[in-house]
Protein backbone atom coordinates (compact mmCIF):
# COMPACT_ATOMS: atom_id res chain seq x y z
CA UNK A 1 0.00 0.00 0.00
CA UNK A 2 2.89 2.36 1.06
CA UNK A 3 4.49 1.70 -1.89
CA UNK A 4 1.24 2.32 -4.47
CA UNK A 5 0.94 5.49 -2.99
CA UNK A 6 4.63 6.41 -3.45
CA UNK A 7 4.53 5.17 -6.76
CA UNK A 8 1.05 6.88 -8.17
CA UNK A 9 0.77 9.95 -5.07
CA UNK A 10 4.26 11.26 -4.19
CA UNK A 11 6.02 10.50 -7.21
CA UNK A 12 3.37 12.71 -9.49
CA UNK A 13 3.28 15.23 -6.76
CA UNK A 14 6.93 15.57 -6.67
CA UNK A 15 7.09 15.78 -10.80
CA UNK A 16 4.91 18.16 -10.35
CA UNK A 17 6.72 20.24 -7.92
CA UNK A 18 10.02 19.43 -9.89
CA UNK A 19 8.77 20.99 -13.80
CA UNK A 20 7.67 24.38 -11.38
CA UNK A 21 11.19 24.88 -10.55
CA UNK A 22 12.76 23.92 -13.68
CA UNK A 23 13.20 25.85 -16.98
CA UNK A 24 11.18 23.72 -19.26
CA UNK A 25 10.47 23.77 -22.93
CA UNK A 26 9.36 20.93 -25.24
CA UNK A 27 12.61 19.78 -26.65
CA UNK A 28 14.05 19.50 -22.63
CA UNK A 29 10.41 17.89 -21.20
CA UNK A 30 11.49 15.02 -23.45
CA UNK A 31 15.06 14.87 -23.45
CA UNK A 32 15.98 16.06 -20.32
CA UNK A 33 18.47 18.66 -19.26
CA UNK A 34 16.13 21.59 -18.18
CA UNK A 35 17.98 23.80 -16.00
CA UNK A 36 16.74 24.93 -12.69
CA UNK A 37 14.95 27.74 -12.03
CA UNK A 38 14.62 28.26 -8.51
CA UNK A 39 10.85 30.05 -8.39
CA UNK A 40 11.11 31.69 -11.61
CA UNK A 41 8.27 30.10 -12.32
CA UNK A 42 5.87 31.13 -9.46
CA UNK A 43 7.10 34.41 -9.79
CA UNK A 44 5.93 34.92 -13.24
CA UNK A 45 2.55 33.29 -12.60
CA UNK A 46 1.67 35.44 -9.62
CA UNK A 47 2.76 38.77 -12.28
CA UNK A 48 1.17 36.88 -14.71
CA UNK A 49 -2.16 40.02 -15.46
CA UNK A 50 -4.43 36.06 -15.40
CA UNK A 51 -3.35 35.81 -11.82
CA UNK A 52 -5.53 38.22 -10.42
CA UNK A 53 -8.66 37.20 -11.98
CA UNK A 54 -7.84 33.42 -11.62
CA UNK A 55 -7.72 33.73 -7.97
CA UNK A 56 -10.40 35.67 -7.30
CA UNK A 57 -12.67 33.89 -9.55
CA UNK A 58 -11.56 31.09 -7.53
CA UNK A 59 -12.51 32.31 -4.50
CA UNK A 60 -15.77 33.82 -6.18
CA UNK A 61 -16.77 29.92 -7.65
CA UNK A 62 -15.88 28.68 -4.65
CA UNK A 63 -17.68 30.51 -2.02
CA UNK A 64 -20.88 31.31 -3.74
CA UNK A 65 -21.07 27.37 -4.84
CA UNK A 66 -20.50 26.55 -1.52
CA UNK A 67 -23.12 28.59 0.12
CA UNK A 68 -25.69 27.56 -2.90
CA UNK A 69 -25.58 24.20 -2.34
CA UNK A 70 -25.20 24.09 1.16
CA UNK A 71 -28.75 26.55 1.49
CA UNK A 72 -30.44 24.52 -0.91
CA UNK A 73 -29.44 20.86 0.04
CA UNK A 74 -30.02 21.50 3.47
CA UNK A 75 -33.78 22.72 2.45
CA UNK A 76 -34.27 20.20 0.90
CA UNK A 77 -33.04 18.03 3.40
CA UNK A 78 -35.79 19.65 6.45
CA UNK A 79 -38.09 19.16 3.43
CA UNK A 80 -37.49 14.92 2.94
CA UNK A 81 -37.51 14.61 7.01
CA UNK A 82 -41.14 14.84 6.94
CA UNK A 83 -42.92 11.37 5.64
CA UNK A 84 -45.12 11.47 3.34
CA UNK A 85 -45.43 8.93 0.30
CA UNK A 86 -43.19 8.43 -2.35
CA UNK A 87 -40.55 10.94 -0.15
CA UNK A 88 -37.64 7.92 -0.14
CA UNK A 89 -37.80 7.22 -4.07
CA UNK A 90 -37.81 11.11 -4.75
CA UNK A 91 -34.89 11.65 -2.55
CA UNK A 92 -32.87 8.68 -4.82
CA UNK A 93 -33.79 10.79 -7.87
CA UNK A 94 -32.15 13.71 -6.57
CA UNK A 95 -29.54 12.01 -6.82
CA UNK A 96 -29.13 11.65 -10.18
CA UNK A 97 -27.04 14.76 -11.43
CA UNK A 98 -24.20 13.68 -8.67
CA UNK A 99 -23.95 10.54 -10.65
CA UNK A 100 -23.98 11.60 -13.95
CA UNK A 101 -20.58 12.08 -16.04
CA UNK A 102 -19.26 15.29 -15.24
CA UNK A 103 -18.74 16.03 -19.06
CA UNK A 104 -22.76 15.37 -19.57
CA UNK A 105 -24.13 17.50 -17.55
CA UNK A 106 -21.49 19.91 -18.48
CA UNK A 107 -22.77 20.19 -22.03
CA UNK A 108 -26.22 19.71 -21.45
CA UNK A 109 -26.13 22.79 -19.34
CA UNK A 110 -23.98 24.11 -22.10
CA UNK A 111 -26.86 23.53 -24.71
CA UNK A 112 -29.74 24.81 -22.91
CA UNK A 113 -27.67 28.32 -21.48
CA UNK A 114 -26.96 28.45 -25.50
CA UNK A 115 -28.07 31.98 -26.20
CA UNK A 116 -29.75 31.74 -29.01
CA UNK A 117 -31.59 28.27 -29.28
CA UNK A 118 -31.26 27.42 -25.01
CA UNK A 119 -34.36 26.68 -23.00
CA UNK A 120 -33.00 29.16 -20.51
CA UNK A 121 -33.61 31.77 -22.03
CA UNK A 122 -36.97 30.75 -23.56
CA UNK A 123 -38.18 30.61 -19.93
CA UNK A 124 -36.79 34.37 -19.50
CA UNK A 125 -38.56 35.29 -22.44
CA UNK A 126 -41.42 34.10 -21.79
CA UNK A 127 -41.46 36.06 -18.39
CA UNK A 128 -40.33 39.14 -20.49
CA UNK A 129 -37.10 38.90 -19.68
CA UNK A 130 -33.99 40.23 -22.55
CA UNK A 131 -31.80 37.40 -23.42
CA UNK A 132 -28.76 36.59 -21.66
CA UNK A 133 -25.76 35.57 -23.00
CA UNK A 134 -24.90 33.29 -20.68
CA UNK A 135 -21.92 31.23 -21.47
CA UNK A 136 -20.49 34.42 -24.37
CA UNK A 137 -20.40 37.52 -21.74
CA UNK A 138 -17.54 38.24 -19.24
CA UNK A 139 -20.55 39.29 -16.78
CA UNK A 140 -22.10 35.92 -17.15
CA UNK A 141 -20.10 33.19 -17.93
CA UNK A 142 -18.98 32.94 -14.22
CA UNK A 143 -22.21 32.84 -12.80
CA UNK A 144 -22.94 29.81 -15.43
CA UNK A 145 -20.48 27.64 -14.29
CA UNK A 146 -21.82 28.51 -11.11
CA UNK A 147 -25.10 27.47 -11.25
CA UNK A 148 -24.23 24.27 -13.18
CA UNK A 149 -21.72 23.48 -10.11
CA UNK A 150 -24.44 23.86 -7.54
CA UNK A 151 -26.73 22.16 -9.41
CA UNK A 152 -24.42 18.79 -9.69
CA UNK A 153 -23.21 19.46 -5.95
CA UNK A 154 -27.12 19.57 -4.51
CA UNK A 155 -27.62 15.99 -4.10
CA UNK A 156 -24.22 15.71 -2.04
CA UNK A 157 -25.36 17.81 0.12
CA UNK A 158 -28.88 17.23 0.75
CA UNK A 159 -27.88 13.31 1.59
CA UNK A 160 -25.25 13.98 3.88
CA UNK A 161 -27.30 16.94 5.63
CA UNK A 162 -30.07 14.09 5.39
CA UNK A 163 -28.52 11.32 7.24
CA UNK A 164 -27.16 13.71 10.17
CA UNK A 165 -30.81 15.07 10.55
CA UNK A 166 -31.95 11.44 10.82
CA UNK A 167 -28.89 11.33 13.59
CA UNK A 168 -30.91 13.97 15.92
CA UNK A 169 -33.45 12.13 18.21
CA UNK A 170 -37.07 13.18 17.93
CA UNK A 171 -37.34 13.64 21.62
CA UNK A 172 -35.17 17.13 21.10
CA UNK A 173 -38.04 18.40 18.49
CA UNK A 174 -40.66 17.05 20.98
CA UNK A 175 -39.58 18.27 23.90
CA UNK A 176 -38.97 22.06 22.14
CA UNK A 177 -42.43 21.88 20.58
CA UNK A 178 -44.16 21.41 24.57
CA UNK A 179 -41.86 24.43 25.63
CA UNK A 180 -43.99 26.12 22.84
CA UNK A 181 -41.14 26.62 20.43
CA UNK A 182 -42.89 27.09 16.96
CA UNK A 183 -41.39 25.46 13.54
CA UNK A 184 -39.10 27.94 12.44
CA UNK A 185 -37.80 28.66 16.48
CA UNK A 186 -37.10 24.38 16.36
CA UNK A 187 -35.00 24.50 13.56
CA UNK A 188 -32.86 27.57 14.51
CA UNK A 189 -32.65 26.87 17.79
CA UNK A 190 -32.71 23.02 18.76
CA UNK A 191 -31.94 21.50 15.01
CA UNK A 192 -29.26 24.04 13.56
CA UNK A 193 -27.16 24.04 16.30
CA UNK A 194 -27.20 19.99 16.45
CA UNK A 195 -26.41 19.72 13.21
CA UNK A 196 -22.83 21.82 13.57
CA UNK A 197 -20.71 19.11 13.45
CA UNK A 198 -21.96 17.68 9.88
CA UNK A 199 -22.68 20.89 8.77
CA UNK A 200 -18.74 21.59 8.99
CA UNK A 201 -18.01 17.85 7.42
CA UNK A 202 -20.31 18.88 4.85
CA UNK A 203 -18.99 22.31 3.92
CA UNK A 204 -14.97 21.58 3.74
CA UNK A 205 -15.35 18.54 1.58
CA UNK A 206 -17.79 20.64 -0.38
CA UNK A 207 -14.67 23.42 -0.58
CA UNK A 208 -12.45 20.32 -1.08
CA UNK A 209 -14.35 19.14 -4.23
CA UNK A 210 -15.49 22.64 -5.07
CA UNK A 211 -11.33 23.53 -5.38
CA UNK A 212 -11.04 20.25 -7.76
CA UNK A 213 -13.70 21.52 -9.95
CA UNK A 214 -12.11 21.29 -13.33
CA UNK A 215 -14.73 19.52 -15.73
CA UNK A 216 -17.26 21.35 -15.90
CA UNK A 217 -15.98 24.90 -16.11
CA UNK A 218 -13.86 23.91 -19.05
CA UNK A 219 -16.14 21.96 -20.82
CA UNK A 220 -18.59 25.13 -20.63
CA UNK A 221 -16.77 27.89 -20.93
CA UNK A 222 -12.81 27.23 -21.33
CA UNK A 223 -12.53 29.81 -18.80
CA UNK A 224 -13.67 32.23 -21.59
CA UNK A 225 -14.29 34.54 -23.05
CA UNK A 226 -11.04 35.99 -21.68
CA UNK A 227 -10.49 34.88 -18.68
CA UNK A 228 -13.55 35.57 -17.20
CA UNK A 229 -14.39 32.03 -15.93
CA UNK A 230 -10.64 31.13 -15.16
CA UNK A 231 -10.04 29.74 -11.70
CA UNK A 232 -6.71 28.51 -10.96
CA UNK A 233 -7.37 24.81 -12.38
CA UNK A 234 -8.39 25.37 -15.70
CA UNK A 235 -5.90 28.25 -15.68
CA UNK A 236 -2.73 25.65 -14.91
CA UNK A 237 -4.23 23.29 -17.57
CA UNK A 238 -4.26 25.83 -20.05
CA UNK A 239 -0.96 26.71 -19.21
CA UNK A 240 -0.09 22.70 -19.57
CA UNK A 241 -1.96 21.40 -22.38
CA UNK A 242 -4.19 23.98 -24.01
CA UNK A 243 -1.92 25.72 -27.22
CA UNK A 244 0.29 23.96 -29.26
CA UNK A 245 3.49 25.82 -27.03
CA UNK A 246 2.35 24.22 -23.97
CA UNK A 247 4.70 25.86 -20.61
CA UNK A 248 4.88 22.76 -17.99
CA UNK A 249 6.45 24.78 -15.77
CA UNK A 250 4.26 28.16 -14.89
CA UNK A 251 1.08 25.32 -15.23
CA UNK A 252 2.47 23.05 -12.47
CA UNK A 253 3.28 26.32 -10.48
CA UNK A 254 0.10 27.18 -10.96
CA UNK A 255 -1.30 23.86 -9.82
CA UNK A 256 0.97 23.73 -6.89
CA UNK A 257 -0.34 26.73 -5.74
CA UNK A 258 -3.50 25.60 -6.05
CA UNK A 259 -2.17 22.37 -4.16
CA UNK A 260 -1.66 24.68 -0.96
CA UNK A 261 -5.53 25.84 -0.99
CA UNK A 262 -6.39 22.10 -1.11
CA UNK A 263 -3.82 21.30 1.69
CA UNK A 264 -5.27 24.00 3.86
CA UNK A 265 -8.69 22.91 3.43
CA UNK A 266 -7.76 19.04 3.36
CA UNK A 267 -6.21 19.73 7.03
CA UNK A 268 -9.24 21.67 8.32
CA UNK A 269 -11.26 18.52 7.64
CA UNK A 270 -8.83 16.25 9.02
CA UNK A 271 -9.00 18.18 12.31
CA UNK A 272 -12.72 18.60 12.22
CA UNK A 273 -13.29 14.99 11.38
CA UNK A 274 -11.25 13.86 14.16
CA UNK A 275 -12.44 15.86 16.56
CA UNK A 276 -16.38 14.23 15.40
CA UNK A 277 -15.13 11.14 16.03
CA UNK A 278 -13.64 11.79 19.98
CA UNK A 279 -16.87 13.55 20.92
CA UNK B 1 -61.34 14.88 10.92
CA UNK B 2 -57.52 15.53 11.97
CA UNK B 3 -56.54 12.29 10.48
CA UNK B 4 -58.43 13.61 7.55
CA UNK B 5 -55.93 16.72 7.52
CA UNK B 6 -52.93 14.91 7.92
CA UNK B 7 -53.30 12.76 5.18
CA UNK B 8 -53.89 15.98 2.97
CA UNK B 9 -50.95 17.49 4.50
CA UNK B 10 -48.79 14.40 3.50
CA UNK B 11 -50.54 14.16 0.07
CA UNK B 12 -49.26 17.97 -0.31
CA UNK B 13 -46.34 17.59 0.31
CA UNK B 14 -46.08 14.75 -2.19
CA UNK B 15 -46.88 17.21 -4.40
CA UNK B 16 -44.41 19.67 -3.57
CA UNK B 17 -41.66 16.80 -3.20
CA UNK B 18 -42.33 16.05 -6.87
CA UNK B 19 -42.46 19.28 -8.42
CA UNK B 20 -39.35 19.97 -6.31
CA UNK B 21 -37.68 17.11 -8.14
CA UNK B 22 -38.85 17.92 -11.25
CA UNK B 23 -37.29 21.18 -11.50
CA UNK B 24 -34.43 19.25 -10.04
CA UNK B 25 -33.78 16.38 -13.24
CA UNK B 26 -35.04 19.13 -15.50
CA UNK B 27 -31.71 18.99 -17.18
CA UNK B 28 -32.28 15.54 -17.60
CA UNK B 29 -35.19 15.53 -19.15
CA UNK B 30 -33.83 17.91 -21.13
CA UNK B 31 -30.71 16.06 -22.23
CA UNK B 32 -33.24 13.21 -23.69
CA UNK B 33 -35.33 15.45 -25.40
CA UNK B 34 -32.48 17.37 -27.46
CA UNK B 35 -31.47 13.59 -27.92
CA UNK B 36 -34.82 12.92 -29.69
CA UNK B 37 -34.97 16.08 -31.65
CA UNK B 38 -34.67 16.20 -35.44
CA UNK B 39 -31.43 18.35 -36.32
CA UNK B 40 -33.67 20.50 -38.11
CA UNK B 41 -35.58 21.43 -35.41
CA UNK B 42 -33.07 22.13 -32.83
CA UNK B 43 -32.39 26.07 -33.69
CA UNK B 44 -36.21 26.52 -33.88
CA UNK B 45 -37.88 29.24 -31.72
CA UNK B 46 -39.63 28.64 -29.54
CA UNK B 47 -37.63 25.35 -28.75
CA UNK B 48 -39.84 21.88 -28.68
CA UNK B 49 -40.93 21.07 -25.26
CA UNK B 50 -41.39 17.63 -26.12
CA UNK B 51 -39.64 15.85 -28.93
CA UNK B 52 -42.92 16.17 -31.05
CA UNK B 53 -41.05 14.86 -34.12
CA UNK B 54 -38.90 12.29 -31.73
CA UNK B 55 -35.92 11.07 -34.53
CA UNK B 56 -33.70 8.23 -33.44
CA UNK B 57 -30.88 9.81 -36.16
CA UNK B 58 -29.14 11.08 -33.16
CA UNK B 59 -28.73 7.56 -31.36
CA UNK B 60 -28.38 5.97 -34.87
CA UNK B 61 -24.73 8.45 -35.18
CA UNK B 62 -24.32 7.32 -31.49
CA UNK B 63 -24.13 3.46 -32.85
CA UNK B 64 -22.05 4.80 -35.93
CA UNK B 65 -19.60 6.71 -34.18
CA UNK B 66 -19.30 6.43 -30.84
CA UNK B 67 -19.49 2.28 -30.06
CA UNK B 68 -15.11 2.19 -29.82
CA UNK B 69 -15.23 4.95 -27.48
CA UNK B 70 -18.02 2.94 -25.67
CA UNK B 71 -15.85 -0.32 -25.50
CA UNK B 72 -13.30 1.60 -24.04
CA UNK B 73 -14.98 3.17 -21.27
CA UNK B 74 -16.22 -0.45 -20.51
CA UNK B 75 -12.78 -1.96 -20.73
CA UNK B 76 -11.12 0.94 -18.64
CA UNK B 77 -13.93 0.99 -15.87
CA UNK B 78 -13.34 -2.92 -15.56
CA UNK B 79 -9.69 -2.81 -14.97
CA UNK B 80 -10.17 0.09 -13.02
CA UNK B 81 -12.59 -2.09 -10.91
CA UNK B 82 -9.94 -5.00 -10.94
CA UNK B 83 -6.98 -3.09 -10.13
CA UNK B 84 -8.74 -0.87 -7.14
CA UNK B 85 -10.18 -4.27 -5.19
CA UNK B 86 -6.74 -5.69 -5.71
CA UNK B 87 -4.83 -2.74 -3.77
CA UNK B 88 -7.49 -1.46 -1.76
CA UNK B 89 -9.20 -4.65 -0.07
CA UNK B 90 -6.18 -5.85 1.08
CA UNK B 91 -4.48 -2.90 2.26
CA UNK B 92 -8.43 -2.42 4.40
CA UNK B 93 -7.95 -5.63 6.08
CA UNK B 94 -4.04 -5.09 7.20
CA UNK B 95 -5.20 -1.34 8.50
CA UNK B 96 -8.29 -2.64 10.30
CA UNK B 97 -7.26 -6.39 11.54
CA UNK B 98 -3.10 -6.57 10.79
CA UNK B 99 -2.61 -3.29 12.63
CA UNK B 100 0.03 -2.86 10.57
CA UNK B 101 3.19 -0.19 11.94
CA UNK B 102 1.80 3.13 10.53
CA UNK B 103 -1.06 2.95 9.96
CA UNK B 104 -2.93 6.20 11.37
CA UNK B 105 -0.38 7.97 9.27
CA UNK B 106 -1.15 6.09 6.39
CA UNK B 107 -4.96 6.57 6.79
CA UNK B 108 -3.95 10.33 7.03
CA UNK B 109 -2.33 10.09 3.58
CA UNK B 110 -5.10 8.57 2.11
CA UNK B 111 -7.41 11.27 3.31
CA UNK B 112 -5.53 13.79 2.36
CA UNK B 113 -4.80 11.96 -0.82
CA UNK B 114 -8.28 12.47 -1.87
CA UNK B 115 -8.32 16.20 -1.63
CA UNK B 116 -5.82 16.32 -4.39
CA UNK B 117 -6.88 18.04 -7.47
CA UNK B 118 -7.15 15.83 -10.29
CA UNK B 119 -5.09 18.41 -13.07
CA UNK B 120 -2.21 18.63 -10.84
CA UNK B 121 -1.89 14.61 -10.92
CA UNK B 122 -2.98 14.86 -14.35
CA UNK B 123 0.42 17.14 -15.01
CA UNK B 124 2.14 14.98 -12.55
CA UNK B 125 0.98 11.59 -14.53
CA UNK B 126 1.99 13.54 -18.00
CA UNK B 127 5.52 13.72 -16.98
CA UNK B 128 5.99 10.60 -16.08
CA UNK B 129 4.34 8.59 -18.43
CA UNK B 130 6.09 11.30 -20.95
CA UNK B 131 9.40 9.57 -20.48
CA UNK B 132 8.17 5.81 -19.54
CA UNK B 133 6.12 5.69 -22.85
CA UNK B 134 3.06 5.27 -20.81
CA UNK B 135 0.97 8.12 -22.65
CA UNK B 136 -2.10 7.07 -25.09
CA UNK B 137 -2.09 3.71 -23.43
CA UNK B 138 -4.74 2.36 -22.00
CA UNK B 139 -2.68 0.34 -19.03
CA UNK B 140 -1.61 4.17 -18.62
CA UNK B 141 -5.14 5.18 -18.11
CA UNK B 142 -6.31 2.43 -16.01
CA UNK B 143 -3.18 3.35 -13.59
CA UNK B 144 -3.74 6.91 -13.35
CA UNK B 145 -8.36 6.47 -12.97
CA UNK B 146 -7.52 3.89 -10.36
CA UNK B 147 -6.15 6.82 -7.98
CA UNK B 148 -9.68 8.37 -7.77
CA UNK B 149 -11.14 5.41 -6.11
CA UNK B 150 -8.02 3.76 -4.10
CA UNK B 151 -7.93 6.19 -0.88
CA UNK B 152 -11.86 5.79 -1.03
CA UNK B 153 -11.79 2.02 -1.51
CA UNK B 154 -9.40 1.68 1.58
CA UNK B 155 -10.90 3.48 3.61
CA UNK B 156 -14.32 1.78 3.16
CA UNK B 157 -12.70 -1.37 3.10
CA UNK B 158 -10.97 -0.33 6.66
CA UNK B 159 -14.30 0.89 7.94
CA UNK B 160 -16.04 -2.33 7.14
CA UNK B 161 -13.58 -4.68 8.03
CA UNK B 162 -12.76 -3.20 11.57
CA UNK B 163 -16.40 -4.31 12.62
CA UNK B 164 -15.88 -8.11 11.91
CA UNK B 165 -15.37 -9.45 15.02
CA UNK B 166 -11.87 -10.64 16.11
CA UNK B 167 -12.92 -14.03 17.20
CA UNK B 168 -14.16 -15.14 13.66
CA UNK B 169 -10.40 -14.62 12.40
CA UNK B 170 -8.65 -16.80 15.64
CA UNK B 171 -11.40 -19.74 14.66
CA UNK B 172 -9.66 -19.58 10.92
CA UNK B 173 -6.77 -19.50 11.99
CA UNK B 174 -7.20 -22.28 14.61
CA UNK B 175 -8.22 -24.00 11.74
CA UNK B 176 -4.74 -24.09 10.13
CA UNK B 177 -5.63 -21.17 8.03
CA UNK B 178 -2.87 -18.59 7.12
CA UNK B 179 -3.42 -14.63 6.63
CA UNK B 180 -4.03 -14.97 2.80
CA UNK B 181 -6.33 -17.63 3.51
CA UNK B 182 -8.43 -15.87 6.57
CA UNK B 183 -8.21 -12.88 4.11
CA UNK B 184 -9.97 -14.90 0.79
CA UNK B 185 -12.26 -17.14 2.22
CA UNK B 186 -13.52 -15.38 5.64
CA UNK B 187 -12.78 -11.83 4.96
CA UNK B 188 -13.90 -11.13 1.64
CA UNK B 189 -17.32 -13.38 1.43
CA UNK B 190 -18.38 -11.15 5.17
CA UNK B 191 -17.51 -7.67 3.00
CA UNK B 192 -19.51 -8.85 0.62
CA UNK B 193 -21.25 -5.33 0.79
CA UNK B 194 -18.23 -2.97 0.72
CA UNK B 195 -16.80 -5.07 -2.54
CA UNK B 196 -20.27 -3.95 -4.49
CA UNK B 197 -19.87 -0.46 -3.34
CA UNK B 198 -15.99 -0.14 -3.94
CA UNK B 199 -16.44 -1.69 -7.47
CA UNK B 200 -19.46 -0.03 -8.29
CA UNK B 201 -18.15 3.86 -7.61
CA UNK B 202 -14.84 2.65 -8.91
CA UNK B 203 -16.15 2.08 -11.81
CA UNK B 204 -18.82 4.97 -12.28
CA UNK B 205 -15.46 7.28 -11.44
CA UNK B 206 -13.19 5.46 -14.24
CA UNK B 207 -16.45 5.86 -16.90
CA UNK B 208 -17.08 9.73 -15.92
CA UNK B 209 -13.10 10.91 -16.05
CA UNK B 210 -12.33 13.12 -18.05
CA UNK B 211 -9.27 15.04 -16.82
CA UNK B 212 -7.08 12.02 -16.85
CA UNK B 213 -8.65 11.13 -20.40
CA UNK B 214 -7.82 14.14 -21.93
CA UNK B 215 -4.68 15.04 -20.58
CA UNK B 216 -3.22 11.55 -20.74
CA UNK B 217 -5.14 9.84 -23.70
CA UNK B 218 -5.94 12.35 -25.87
CA UNK B 219 -3.96 11.47 -28.77
CA UNK B 220 -4.48 7.64 -28.33
CA UNK B 221 -5.73 5.21 -30.26
CA UNK B 222 -8.43 3.84 -27.84
CA UNK B 223 -10.20 6.68 -25.86
CA UNK B 224 -12.89 7.00 -23.32
CA UNK B 225 -16.43 8.18 -24.29
CA UNK B 226 -16.25 11.21 -22.19
CA UNK B 227 -13.49 12.05 -24.51
CA UNK B 228 -16.09 11.05 -27.31
CA UNK B 229 -17.96 13.74 -26.34
CA UNK B 230 -15.59 16.11 -26.02
CA UNK B 231 -14.56 15.94 -29.35
CA UNK B 232 -18.34 15.91 -30.44
CA UNK B 233 -18.94 19.49 -28.87
CA UNK B 234 -15.62 20.84 -30.23
CA UNK B 235 -16.41 19.42 -33.65
CA UNK B 236 -19.77 19.46 -34.77
CA UNK B 237 -22.10 22.14 -33.38
CA UNK B 238 -24.99 21.61 -35.02
CA UNK B 239 -25.51 18.48 -34.40
CA UNK B 240 -26.70 18.22 -30.64
CA UNK B 241 -29.09 15.26 -30.84
CA UNK B 242 -26.28 13.38 -31.27
CA UNK B 243 -24.20 14.79 -28.90
CA UNK B 244 -27.12 14.33 -26.57
CA UNK B 245 -27.67 10.97 -27.70
CA UNK B 246 -24.47 10.09 -26.95
CA UNK B 247 -24.33 12.20 -23.14
CA UNK B 248 -27.94 9.68 -22.49
CA UNK B 249 -25.93 6.45 -23.53
CA UNK B 250 -22.72 7.87 -21.30
CA UNK B 251 -25.40 7.85 -18.20
CA UNK B 252 -26.14 4.48 -19.24
CA UNK B 253 -24.30 3.41 -15.83
CA UNK B 254 -25.33 5.62 -13.62
CA UNK B 255 -28.58 4.94 -14.21
CA UNK B 256 -28.50 1.42 -13.45
CA UNK B 257 -26.19 1.96 -10.44
CA UNK B 258 -28.83 4.02 -9.16
CA UNK B 259 -31.90 1.68 -10.03
CA UNK B 260 -30.10 -1.75 -9.15
CA UNK B 261 -27.98 -0.75 -6.60
CA UNK B 262 -29.80 2.29 -4.27
CA UNK B 263 -28.78 1.36 -0.74
CA UNK B 264 -24.75 1.38 -2.12
CA UNK B 265 -25.20 4.28 -3.77
CA UNK B 266 -26.59 5.82 0.14
CA UNK B 267 -23.73 3.94 1.69
CA UNK B 268 -21.12 5.48 -0.75
CA UNK B 269 -22.40 9.09 -0.52
CA UNK B 270 -22.00 8.84 3.17
CA UNK B 271 -19.63 6.40 3.31
CA UNK B 272 -17.20 9.13 1.62
CA UNK B 273 -17.98 11.98 3.99
CA UNK B 274 -18.14 10.27 7.39
CA UNK B 275 -14.55 8.71 7.96
CA UNK B 276 -12.66 7.44 11.06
Amino acid sequence: MTVYLAAFYVYPLLRNIDLSVHNYTVRSFVQGGASFSGLDNFRAVVSNPTFGPALTNTVVFTLSSLVFQFAIGLALAVFFQQHFPLSGTLRALFLVPWLLPLIVSSSTWAWMLNSDSGVVNYVLHLVGVEPVHWLTSPQWSLISVIIANVWIGIPFNLVVLYSGLQAIPAEVHEAAAIDGANGWQRFWRVTFPLLRPVSAITLLLGLVYTLKVFDIIWIMTKGGPGDSSTTLTTWSYRKSFGSLLPQFGPGAAISNLLILLALVAGLLYVRSAGKEVDA
Amino acid sequence: MTTNRAARGRHLRTAVGVALTAVMLFPVYWMVNVSLTPTRDMRHDPPFLVPLHATLDGYRTVLDQQLPYLWTSLVVGLATVALTLLISAPAGYSLAKLRARGGGALAFALLMAQMIPGIIMGIGFYAIYLNLGYLNTLPGLVLADSTIAVPFGVLLFTSFMRGIPDELLQAARVDGAGHLRTFVSVVLPISRNAVVTVSLFSFLWAWSDFIFATTLDSGGDHQPITLGIYHYIGNNNQEWNAIMATAVVASVPAAVLLVLAQRFVAAGVTGGAVKQ
